[in-house]
């Protein structure tokens, strides 16, 4: 398409940056190559553009603050250091079994809740003493001892037990028992309470199962 | 665990060291992924800064960006390089950043104007080559800086993603939204434009004190 004779200085400057990057059909091509032969003005432009692709390409054209990178790492480390416990563990793989089991479990504690007025679970509640102090987490349902590793890294709200039960939350099945559990050991045994713990493993049997 | 380190420690396995940084990231080893964007970490700073040219701004979207990169990493696909990935996000970034910056306000005019008028190199002596050497010499870098900040936005862009950070044609067409012929069109300028500033700027003696000066021409 190009004419190899007419090929002329304004052409040329037009298609330098083509000729530089190969990106230019070999006709072309050829036509410059000729053209640069006899044309000192064009080859002065040639020699000076690849000169400037080459210098500013050079990685130390490019000047960073100081202390750049060790801000980076820093930024990623903590981004990274808070992902963790989720990631990067061997047993990962246990988390959607858990996720199904608590799912289970959840469906049938929510359905034996509707029998609330069972004597054993109402005595259980009742075991908790009213001032004590509990707390709760944002969109969960249950109420636990400060502390308890169930809301470990989780913003919670303090309130008495008294509180929390009237606003519906129930005891957790850990901590609570444990508390309960420790609280029993420290009075005098008695058969109810003894009651209530089995009633609570039964209960909790059954949710894994 | 132990399968994965096999993979890194295995020399014999076919796949390059950031292969293997890439396939552990996306495993979940987030650890690695500093490793992995280390060596582009002042492309992708300068990545930012071509867009934003405000440093404090520029550092804040390059972690940003490295950030998205981390939280995107299983979208990325072993056809593609890596570094143009990451620089891709960063601009994106950088040009969102810029864009919230300057909601509401006009745009510069020369954003607009077309490009068709064609560009006449001015300095037509003889090119007298500057030596990579020369960049050892900070005054050196700092006049290329300045003749590449003293070029309109849009020329100076285009130039930056695509002979300082080595994106191609196509690449810095996408990156920053614009045709493969406008891409085209604004890097010739670009050259030409340095080109031109650069030999005038030895004219004027910028590169005067160069280490070749006394001997024999160095081109």
């Amino acid at each position: 398409m190009v004419n190899h004779e007419t090929m002329n200085c304004e052409h040329v400057w037009k298609e330098i940056s083509n000729y530089i990057e190969g990106d230019i059909a070999p006709a072309s091509r050829a036509a410059m190559d000729d053209h640069f032969r006899t044309c000192q003005r064009c080859r002065s432009v040639l020699d000076g553009t690849r000169n400037v692709v080459r210098l500013y390409s050079d990685e130390r054209m490019i000047d960073v603050p100081s202390g750049f990178g060790r801000r980076l790492e820093k930024r990623l480390s903590k981004t990274v250091r808070a992902q963790r416990p989720v990631w990067s563990t061997w047993y990962t793989w246990l988390i959607p079994i858990a996720a199904l089991l608590l799912f289970v479990g959840g469906i049938r504690w929510a359905s034996t809740r509707g029998h609330s007025q069972r004597p054993d679970q109402a005595q259980w509640v009742d075991k908790i003493p009213p001032d004590m102090k509990v707390v709760v987490s944002k969109g969960a349902k249950e109420f636990h001892v400060p502390g308890c590793e169930v809301i470990r890294n989780k913003e919670v709200r303090t309130l008495t037990a008294r509180q929390a039960i009237d606003a519906g939350y129930v005891p957790c099945p850990k901590c609570m028992r444990k508390y309960l559990q420790a609280a029993s050991n420290a009075n005098a045994t008695q058969e109810t309470e003894a009651r209530t713990e089995i009633d609570f493993d039964d209960e909790r049997e059954s949710r894994l199962r | 665990m132990a399968e994965l380190n096999v993979v890194v420690d295995n020399p014999g396995s076919g796949t390059t060291r950031e292969q293997d940084l890439i396939a552990q990231v996306q495993l979940g080893h987030h650890e690695l992924f500093y490793e992995l964007v280390r060596p582009y970490e002042r492309r992708v700073y300068a990545a930012a800064m071509a867009i934003l040219r405000n440093e404090t701004d520029a550092e804040d979207v390059a972690q940003e960006a490295m950030l998205k990169a981390l939280a995107n990493i299983r979208q990325f696909r072993a056809e593609a390089r890596f570094s143009t990935w990451l620089i891709q996000i960063t601009v994106n970034e950088a040009l969102m950043r810029r864009r919230r910056e300057r909601a509401g306000m006009i745009e510069g005019i020369d954003d607009h104007r077309d490009e068709e008028g064609e560009y006449t190199p001015r300095d037509f002596a003889d090119w007298r080559e500057i030596p990579s050497e020369a960049l050892e010499r900070k005054e050196v870098r700092q006049k290329l800086a300045e003749a590449l900040a003293s070029l309109d936005r849009k020329y100076r862009e285009v130039f930056i993603l695509r002979d300082m950070e080595q994106l191609n044609i196509q690449e810095t067409a996408e990156a920053l939204g614009i045709s493969i012929a406008s891409v085209k069109t604004r890097l010739l300028r670009a050259r030409l434009m340095l080109r031109d500033l650069l030999a005038g700027g030895w004219d004027r003696g910028w590169f005067s004190r160069l280490p070749f000066e006394k001997g024999t021409n160095p081109w």
